[in-house]
């Protein structure tokens, strides 16, 4: 092993991964364009809301109510310290409308529905369905990809809505019903502090930022997946992994846009 | 002079530096069908997927029905495919569609027919592959060779004037497989259409064929009738079709002497 | 084409999430209490506004009756000009006094308007003449300090 041998294979990752990240954008691109048909036969796209949203929705309840709870067991222990119990319900309300909401619903997302389909379409691609349907003149990206994009993109902000209306439950519970936090202050504080625009709507906002992102990574693994075995287990994984990271840096910078100097 | 429906003059192909295809050159007759053949790996399929304008030839094209396909626009290989039907090797059945709905795939795709005549319509060719019955089957309850039935099913859909089979025979029982290729012959007289079998299964496809493509390599090494093939002289042919361990195809692998490895001196 | 009980899934799903989104908007946010179109703008300025941000709430004897809408900085004499939206419902007297007040010890601040004495209605785009600025905890501490060891001597 010399040096100029490493140096080479440095090399070519870099230019594969840049080839990539073009490939990628065409294939996004291309998937916009070849949209038409997810909107006119808008049962191809409900049929795979089912697939992605519905079937997203018991994880996605039971996480959000945990979540909530915590948040209430968590921030009552905390607040007390200063005296500021009726807080609570902003504190839980806050983190999860702007942050926890959007973000562990798209993580949970990622890896219930993003991994599924990556893995349905690289089966698609290795049983060789992708180029059956090319042969018979169907264009698969209209037909396969374009309504499980526009699915995951529908789908994403709604469970997300449920996710945090669900976590201000389970904080409510734990909270209210359990530790006993006066009732009038719990909701609100809550209402006071928690903006409509400011908060819950750049919730909603960066919850369909993470569903197209998630999405998209997921179609496009799927997609580009070697067809073998090895090929699809490979691209599932790396769904999971570049969706999550995708979610978190995006919250960043999406965040450090709406939130800042206010 | 009868009518080529399918021409390939001098087509090259290659995968980044390494060719596949070297100078092929075929004619497929209307009404006929035709065998190529060849070892797994010696650019069979990728003569196919450049008949259907998957690939695109690196020198020289592809005739179909008098067009070149390598120069049509995306409508225009978009509308020859619809006259195009191919099996694939392991049927590639939509496995989240019923039997039915893969068969009126194509149908309610490419046509505006009402749903009654879709059913009447997949029905006969349900029946036409003698699985009438299983419409409501999910791919993944059928076995081996019904999916490749219902496959075939779903390729004939809108009656094509070119059928495809890319190694209709891989991994069927010995029943299944006179059934496919029976099928396949029956199927080729009642449409009218012309059919190109890529196969590697000597006996059952030489049984059913009227002309024959031996490739290897990337090139044409004989062609004719079904029975010059079985009196064919060529040494790979030989081999191939009576699947002898030796000949032209070594059972070595062409690595260093065996012998010089071990360390065995002469 | 007939319907399905996937149609019928999809369905209970996408009503289920616009009520949660309903439901935060009403119960958890404040969108019962937005009014945007019937409300008119009124200013004021501090010479220190404190913690004090935008979306803060303004209120008159407790009641919440519009929200800050910017905090800048006017450089004309270096003090904060604050735009505030006030509900339509309420008018207030020319003299009203407004007050940067904290809810509780460490609380969030808002602004409290106590109204005054005269005839004439604020129109908007009026100003505040009167106004006090935000108590700091620093500067509170810090002359708390001074004092005690004032009075040590």
């Amino acid at each position: 092993m010399n040096i100029v041998g490493g140096l080479r294979g440095i090399g070519k990752r870099v230019v594969n991964a840049v080839w990539r990240t073009g490939y990628g954008a065409r294939f996004f691109v291309m998937t916009l364009r070849y949209s038409g048909m997810s909107f006119r036969r808008f049962r191809l796209t409900v049929r795979e809301i089912f697939f992605s949203g519905v079937l997203s929705l018991i994880i996605i309840l039971v996480a959000g109510m945990f979540v909530g709870m915590v948040l209430g067991l968590q921030g009552y222990e905390t607040l007390k310290r200063y005296g500021s119990e009726s807080a609570l319900g902003s504190l839980v309300a806050l983190s999860l409308v702007r942050e926890l909401g959007p973000v562990l619903a798209a993580l949970l997302f990622a890896s219930r529905a993003g991994s599924a389909m990556t893995a349905e379409i690289g089966l698609m691609k290795a049983t060789e369905q992708i180029d059956a349907m090319e042969l018979m003149a169907v264009n698969p990206i209209a037909r396969v990809v374009a309504p499980r994009f526009w699915a995951g993109v529908i789908s994403m902000p709604l469970l997300a809505a449920l996710f945090s209306a669900m976590g201000v439950f389970g904080g409510y519970v734990v909270g209210v019903v359990n530790i006993g936090v006066d009732e009038g202050s719990f909701w609100s504080q809550m209402q006071a502090s928690v903006d409509f625009q400011h908060d819950i709507l750049n919730g909603v906002i960066k919850s369909l930022v993470f569903g197209l992102a998630v999405t998209a990574i997921a179609l496009f693994e799927g997609y580009d997946a070697p067809p073998t075995a090895e090929g699809v287990s490979g691209a599932t994984t790396r769904t999971v992994v570049e969706s999550s990271l995708a979610i978190l840096m995006l919250d960043f910078i999406l965040t450090a846009f709406m939130f800042q100097g206010a | 002079m009868s009518a080529s429906l399918v021409e390939l003059h001098d087509v090259n192909f290659a995968y980044d530096s390494r060719p596949i295809l070297k100078g092929i050159n075929m004619s497929f007759q209307k009404g006929k069908l035709i065998a190529i053949m060849g070892l797994s790996g010696c650019g069979k399929t990728t003569i196919l997927r450049h008949i259907g304008g998957v690939l695109k030839p690196t020198k020289g094209y592809v005739k179909v029905d008098g067009q070149v396909i390598h120069e049509l626009d995306p409508q225009g290989l978009y509308a020859m495919r619809r006259k195009m039907g191919m099996l694939f090797q392991f049927g590639a059945l939509f496995t989240d569609m019923t039997v039915f709905d893969n068969v009126a795939f194509q149908m309610r795709e490419h046509t505006d027919l009402p749903e009654e005549i879709i059913r009447d319509l997949v029905m006969m060719k349900l029946h036409a592959v003698g699985l009438y019955g299983t419409q409501e089957l999910m791919p993944g309850e059928l076995s081996g060779g019904m999916a490749r039935r219902v496959a075939l099913a779903r390729t004939i859909a809108l009656d094509p004037m070119l059928i495809m089979y890319d190694e209709p025979f891989a991994g069927l029982d010995p029943i299944s497989l006179t059934v496919v290729g029976e099928l396949i012959r029956r199927l080729n007289d009642a449409l009218g259409a012309t059919s190109i079998v890529v196969t590697h299964d000597v006996q059952e496809s030489l049984k059913i064929v009227d002309y024959v493509y031996f490739v290897s390599n990337g090139a044409i090494i004989a062609e004719g009738s079904a029975d010059d093939i079985r009196a064919s002289g060529e040494a790979f042919v030989k081999q191939f079709v009576h699947g002898e361990m030796d000949g032209p195809i070594p059972f070595h692998y062409p690595g260093n002497d065996f012998n010089t490895d071990l360390g065995v001196h002469a | 084409m007939e319907r399905t009980t996937l149609d019928l899934w999809v369905g209970v799903f996408v009503v289920a999430g616009i009520a949660a989104l309903v439901v935060l908007a009403l119960k958890v946010g404040n969108l019962s209490t937005y009014n945007v179109s019937e409300s008119y703008q009124l200013q004021a300025h501090f010479t220190n506004v404190g913690g004090l941000k935008p979306t803060a709430s303004v209120r008159s004897a407790g009641v919440l009756v519009g929200r800050v809408v910017s905090i800048v900085l006017d450089t004309s004499n270096y003090d904060a000009k604050v735009t505030m939206s006030i509900d339509k419902r309420y008018q207030f007297p020319k003299d009203t006094f407004a007050n940067i007040l904290t809810s509780g010890l460490l609380g969030e601040q808002y602004i409290g308007l106590i109204p005054g004495g005269d005839d004439k209605m604020l129109q908007s785009g009026d100003e505040f003449k009167k106004t006090q600025s935000a108590v700091v905890l620093e500067d509170l501490i810090g002359k708390f300090l001074y004092n005690s060891s004032d009075a040590k001597k």
